[in-house]
């Protein structure tokens, strides 16, 4: 045996001796690594579910406040506003000189809101910028008078109790789409309770399939 | 406890399981994908409401009728308006890419003022002061007569208040430039009477003799003759195309004849001498002729046998026989001239000698013929406040009987032909044949006030510029000008606010009446052109502004109309093309191009095909046979006596050997960068030949050489 496999053959002794000896503290090694891998998981874990939606999301305030349980006891119920056009397109929020048929230049109420309105948009006739929480991106075509008059669906269905809140809720915007938060819904996993909670492009399939027998296909909303 | 590499890989690992089971991964793959399909730059149209406003186009003597579709207020479309007497929902491609106009990047957005070489901006209150002052100044020194306009046409309002102007300021020096209208006007004039106008019945015609008359290529309404050519097959109607090349229209014909160019006027001659000599003729219709029938049929004997007619325009002489009887014994023949769009320069003995076909078999004032009727009057102005030099300076003859000669006279004379023009929407420096004559002519002009709005070849000239509202921005009447067999007058309303400091030319017009005082602003008591309009039209203002149009006739004429042949009887001279070269250039017309007035929107001229315009270079039409030396889609070099331009070379079976065909509207240079230094324009090529007699510039084409660049 030359000296080379002498070497050799005590070496892989040694090796395997080492290696013996090391399985225990590779135990070690292994619980720090798992205790790490723990420690790393959850860290990431929390982030992705608590601190991601907060840096995704920019809180945005609405111009001012306005309180749809109020409008409704007032006007009746979301199509005053909320209108269909002759063409059966839908109006959407309405504009400034739908809010005129009951506003004058004279405050309605005396709420800082109410002063703000009128002063603001009312005396320089301008538009409020509101931001639309169920804008949903362009690439979509949507008709209301479609699931509304021929669905016969009612708003709740998809918007939920909006016409119930009395101040505005922030608007939050996805920094990355421009789009509002309530199209994926609030919970940052998309898992939703109410039909209202979210409105993807599954949900709307989704409640196709179940009313209509057929998810729809891609052209019909995608034009 | 010792931190090893493994500690390092449990984080790693725990890190990216950690991520991949939060939702990070799926909200970003989803967020990723909403942006991709919405980029935050690209531009996204506007929701909003939608509504329909009914208006008329002007962009072409067409006079459709349109519906712009607006959104927000904001106009997004515009569409032909369905039930329109004219169209009937039909539109064509220049009418739907008119918004184009409003936002175009020639637009003249204030009134300008030219000083040295550059213009500066002024205010109306300014701009008007100075016309009026200059003005006044001409009138005061005697030469009132001077003050001369060019418009596109005759008819209409605003023209009304042009030439209402002229006359109250003493000149009767009101132009209009070369166009269907005033080619149908002075037909008839000549053939039937002073006050007479042509229509053609082309919807109900069975066969359909066209001289050139480019039916599906923007010839007269494009849209009605669109229709109507549609529509020949189901009525069973044939069309036969005289014309030297294989246009769209000939080749939607059941028959192309090719001519010499410059000949038609002697096959619709040789054609009329076998109607005669073969009395196929109706003989009711030809008893009444007046001006020497049988001269003129000595004359045709001897001149225009088909055998000599074959001769001098290159058809056989039994087609001839063949197209003369098929004429003479069709149910409702009708010929129709205007050679291409019908608004290039034509002769009066070729306009005479078509429409006397009609004549020769009767068919005037028929269904499916000639209508020879009364010009359209709708409009009732009362009688100006005339003083001494209104009344002496508009009693003068007139500078010149046409544009062309205007021009001409302008630039030949040393003493100021001309001391003020107004130009109001018309683009002479690039319409009129020789245009850099055109261009030099207007150099020469004293004063020159511009009404476009656009900042063209001719506004550049301008030494003031009033600009206009475009047609989607203002208020005018439109009165159908165009051969149409029915006479509608429609209304083009204002569907959007004016998108910058621009006036309605009536409005304008009234505004420096007004500045000028005495019997002319006497003569312009409106406030605005609004109520002028509701005055003048008064008797269909009530249809006008409840439907959008006034149908004014569309009967067939009853009454008999009187035949003069004099013209003919006297064998006038064949215009004969300028120069001595061996081939000659004819003028070819494009639907997708515009070769008069406003240049062609960026949208229309993207759908030109590249063997029209290649790149930036005009290519030309060439049959094969006479392109010796020369290569297909090769460069070359164009020489007419007046000018030199490289083009490319098509060779192409459908033009006759001997001719070279180029399309006309291209070869803008004002400060455009959509359709402006594209290709050349033809009319810098040709020049005008005046026609003795007429004095109409009846260049139908000029010698030319090409040869390889």
């Amino acid at each position: 045996m030359s000296e080379i496999e002498n070497k050799a053959e005590n070496g892989s002794t040694e090796i395997a001796g080492e290696g013996t000896a090391g399985e225990a503290k590779d135990d070690k090694g292994l619980g720090l690594g798992v205790i790490f891998f723990i420690i790393a998981f959850v860290a990431c874990f929390l982030s992705g579910t608590l601190l991601f939606p907060k840096l995704l999301y920019s809180k945005k305030e609405q111009p001012f406040n306005f309180d749809h349980a109020l409008h409704v006891g007032e006007a009746g119920d979301c199509e005053t506003c909320h209108s269909l056009r002759e063409d059966g397109s839908f109006t959407g929020i309405p504009k400034l000189a739908t809010c005129l048929d009951c506003h004058t230049e004279e405050p309605l109420g005396e709420t800082e809101d109410e002063a703000v309105f009128t002063e603001e948009y009312v005396a320089k006739e301008k538009e409020v910028p509101w931001l639309v929480y169920s804008r949903q991106p362009d690439c979509v075509f949507f008709s209301h008078v479609a699931h509304t008059q021929a669905g016969g669906m009612d708003c709740v269905s998809c918007h939920g109790h909006i016409g119930e809140s009395t101040s505005s809720r922030p608007y939050e915007e996805n920094r990355i789409t421009g789009y509002s938060r309530d199209i994926w819904g609030q919970n940052i996993f998309g898992i939703k309770k109410n039909s209202w909670d979210r409105m993807k492009m599954d949900d709307c399939a989704k409640c196709h399939k179940k009313e209509t027998g057929h998810q729809g296909y891609c052209f019909q909303c995608h034009k | 406890m010792k931190v090893d590499r493994r500690s390092f890989l449990g984080l790693g690992l725990g890190a990216a399981a950690g991520i991949a089971v939060s939702p990070i991964g799926m909200k970003l793959t989803d967020d990723s994908s909403i942006w991709t399909q919405n980029w935050p730059w690209t531009p996204v149209p506007v929701d909003g409401e939608v509504t329909y406003e009914n208006s008329v186009c002007s962009l072409c003597p067409g006079s459709c009728g349109i519906s712009v579709r607006k959104i927000n207020n904001r106009p997004v479309k515009i569409e032909g308006l369905a039930g329109y007497p004219i169209n009937d929902g039909g539109a064509c491609l220049h009418g739907i890419a008119g918004l184009q106009y409003l936002y175009d990047p020639s637009r003249v957005k204030t009134p300008l003022k030219k000083n040295g070489d550059k213009f500066e901006e002024i205010s109306w209150d300014d701009a008007i002061a100075i016309v009026a002052a200059k003005l006044a100044d001409i009138r005061k020194s005697g030469s009132a007569e001077k003050l001369a306009c060019i418009a596109d046409k005759e008819q209409g309002s605003v023209s009304g208040l042009f030439k209402r102007l002229l006359k109250t300021f003493g000149s009767p020096n009101f132009y209009t430039m070369p166009g269907l209208e005033s080619y149908l006007e002075l037909t008839a004039e000549t053939l039937h009477g002073e006050g007479q106008t042509i229509a053609f019945d082309l919807e109900n015609a069975s066969f359909v003799l066209s001289f050139g008359a480019g039916i599906i290529e923007g010839w007269g309404s494009p849209v009605n003759c669109f229709k109507a050519n549609a529509s020949r097959k189901e009525r069973k109607a044939k069309l036969y195309q005289i014309e030297p090349r294989l246009s769209n229209t000939a080749a939607n014909a059941d028959k192309w004849i090719p001519v010499k160019p410059g000949t038609e006027a002697d096959l619709a001659l040789g054609i009329c001498a076998v109607i005669l000599e073969n009395k196929l003729f109706d003989s009711p219709a030809t008893s009444s002729f007046k001006g020497g029938l049988n001269k003129f049929g000595a004359l045709l004997q001897k001149e225009y046998t088909p055998s000599k007619t074959a001769e001098i325009t290159g058809v056989n002489a039994s087609d001839i026989e063949k197209i003369a009887t098929l004429f003479a014994n069709a149910k409702m023949p009708l010929a129709v001239f205007g050679k291409g769009r019908g608004d290039g320069a034509q002769s009066l003995k070729e306009l005479a000698a078509v429409h006397i076909l009609n004549c020769l078999v009767g068919n005037i004032n028929k269904k499916g013929g000639a209508f020879v009727q009364p010009k359209l009057k709708y409009l009732e102005f009362a009688d100006e406040s005339m003083d001494s030099i209104a009344e002496n300076g508009f009693a003068k003859t007139k500078a010149a009987p046409y544009v062309n000669q205007l021009i001409e006279k302008v630039n030949e004379s040393s003493q100021p032909v001309v001391e003020a023009l107004f130009v109001y929407n018309a683009n002479p420096c690039h319409s009129l044949h020789d245009a850099k004559k055109v261009k030099q002519a207007l150099g020469k002009i004293p004063f020159v006030v511009s009404f476009s709005s656009f900042l063209d070849e001719t506004a550049m000239e301008a030494d003031i510029i009033l600009p206009s509202h475009t047609f989607i921005e203002r208020l005018e009447d439109v009165p159908s000008c165009a051969g149409l067999a029915k006479s509608v007058v429609g209304l083009t309303k204002p569907v959007v606010e004016p998108l910058f400091d621009t006036k309605n030319p009536g409005d304008a017009v009234i505004l420096i009446a007004k500045a000028l005082e005495g019997n002319i602003a006497q003569s312009f008591e409106w406030e605005t052109y609004e109520e002028c309009l509701e005055e003048v039209a008064a008797g269909i203002w009530d249809s006008l502004s409840e439907d959008g149009f006034a149908i004014i006739s569309e009967e067939v004429p009853s009454e008999s109309v009187p035949v003069n042949i004099s013209l003919l009887a006297n064998n006038p001279a064949t215009v004969q093309a300028q120069g001595d070269f061996e081939l000659t250039l004819i003028p070819i017309d494009n639907m997708r191009l515009i070769s008069a007035g406003i240049s062609v929107s960026p949208f229309a001229i993207k759908t030109v095909s590249d063997k029209v315009l290649k790149g930036k270079d005009i290519v030309v039409d060439i049959n094969p046979l006479t392109a010796s030396g020369l290569k297909d889609g090769g460069v070359a070099m164009l020489t007419t006596p007046i000018g030199t331009a490289r083009v490319i070379v098509n060779f192409n079976e459908g033009i006759m050997p001997g001719i070279i065909g180029m399309v006309e509207g291209l070869g803008h240079t004002f400060d455009n960068k959509y359709v402006s230094n594209k290709g050349i324009n033809i009319n810098a090529l040709i020049g005008p030949v005046i026609e003795s007699g007429s004095g109409l510039d009846a260049a139908f084409g000029i010698k030319a050489k090409i040869s390889k660049a």
